[in-house]
């Protein structure tokens, strides 16, 4: 049983969800920055 | 302020890598029946306690929450809180409660989960006041889920070489977490998509229902027959100590990290209340002007 594949699937599964999670954090900021300069400039 | 994220970044990065190592190398021991498999344990049980952590902290914080509406309900909780820490602490070292602990499992433990009630509950007050509280409450909510979810993905892939089957149906430890997940994972919808004024005491709400699924969690082990492997820590577990070196170390590398995708998450969120405060102040002006426009016809018609 090459048990070693569920090791690395384990590690890299738990890095994808954190990256994942980590680029809707970074997306969410830039819209929210860029909806936030754009009601600034329409005062 | 601003470098100082960056620095803690880089340096969690570097822990984290070192855990890493460990958690792989050859210095820590292999398993002498599942093989190098069970080093999943290194990121599946401090993602578990970190995610536990998470929820605690965002019930405290929704408890907090719901207490800061009223005065008097401020100072009621603060006596509740105050007397659960100190009657829960001396209970636990008395011979009737003693009995009723699950073997192996150290009162002085028990002990110390409980006094973390009161000291998390006055911490939290203090630093973070009126609004914050549910700011942090969301922000722990989501984290945790994250944190969760990495439970719940590699506790199967860890399970299908050991068990030869990816999930126990009717596991109380498997259920109660995916559970927990579940809960969750509803209280992030409530607060996405309800607009009601009274979301946020809603979402508080359950979040105080939602964390009482946590001891389940973490005692079903004791409580119930379970496939799940008993604890590594705390209930009288047979682990390696230098097993349980990396385990600590590890679980100190993910809180770090913890934190870190916390402040963003907080700062997340205090943009995205500006940004509403700033799109219902756009409304308010157009609706002032819109109304002062209206003034004349209205008058006129009367």
């Amino acid at each position: 049983m090459n048990a070693i594949k569920f090791l690395i699937a384990a590690y890299i599964a738990t890095w994808l969800i954190h990256g994942v999670y980590i680029g809707s954090l970074v997306q969410r900021f830039i819209r929210l920055r860029r909806e936030l300069k754009e009601l600034a400039k329409g005062k | 302020m601003k470098r100082l994220f960056p620095i803690l970044s880089v340096l969690t990065a570097i822990f984290l890598a070192y855990t890493l190592y460990l958690a792989l190398g050859k210095d820590t021991p292999t398993d002498a029946q599942q093989g190098d498999v069970y080093r999943i344990i290194y990121y599946h049980v401090p993602s578990a306690w970190t995610a536990f952590l998470l929820f605690f902290i965002n019930f405290i914080a929704s408890i907090q929450y719901l207490a800061s509406k009223k005065p008097s309900t401020q100072a009621a909780a603060k006596w509740v809180v105050i007397v659960v820490g100190v009657v829960g602490v001396i209970a636990c070292f008395l011979p009737p409660v003693q009995k009723l602990l699950p073997v192996g499992m150290r009162p002085s433990a028990v002990a110390t989960t409980v006094l973390l009630i009161p000291i998390f509950y006055f911490l939290i007050g203090k630093f973070f006041p009126g609004d914050s509280l549910d700011v942090l409450a969301v922000t722990t909510a989501e984290v945790g889920v994250v944190f969760c979810t990495i439970v719940l993905v590699t506790g199967p892939i860890w399970a299908r070489p050991v068990w030869g089957i990816w999930w126990a149906p009717g596991d109380i430890r498997l259920t109660s977490t995916l559970v927990l997940w579940l809960i969750y994972v509803s209280y992030l919808m409530l607060r996405r998509f309800s607009n009601s004024a009274q979301t946020q005491m809603l979402a508080a709400a359950l979040a105080v229902f939602g964390a009482l699924d946590v001891p389940l969690v973490y005692f079903s082990i004791w409580f119930f027959r379970t496939q799940h492997p008993q604890p590594v820590i705390g209930g009288g577990g047979s682990m390696d100590p230098r097993m349980l070196h990396v385990l600590v170390i590890s679980w100190m590398a993910f809180l770090c990290f913890a934190f870190l995708v916390c402040w963003s998450r907080f700062r997340l969120e205090l943009l995205h209340r500006e940004v509403e405060a700033a799109h219902a102040m756009e409304s308010l002006v157009g609706a002032g002007v819109a109304a002062t426009a209206s003034l004349p016809l209205n008058r006129s018609s009367r």
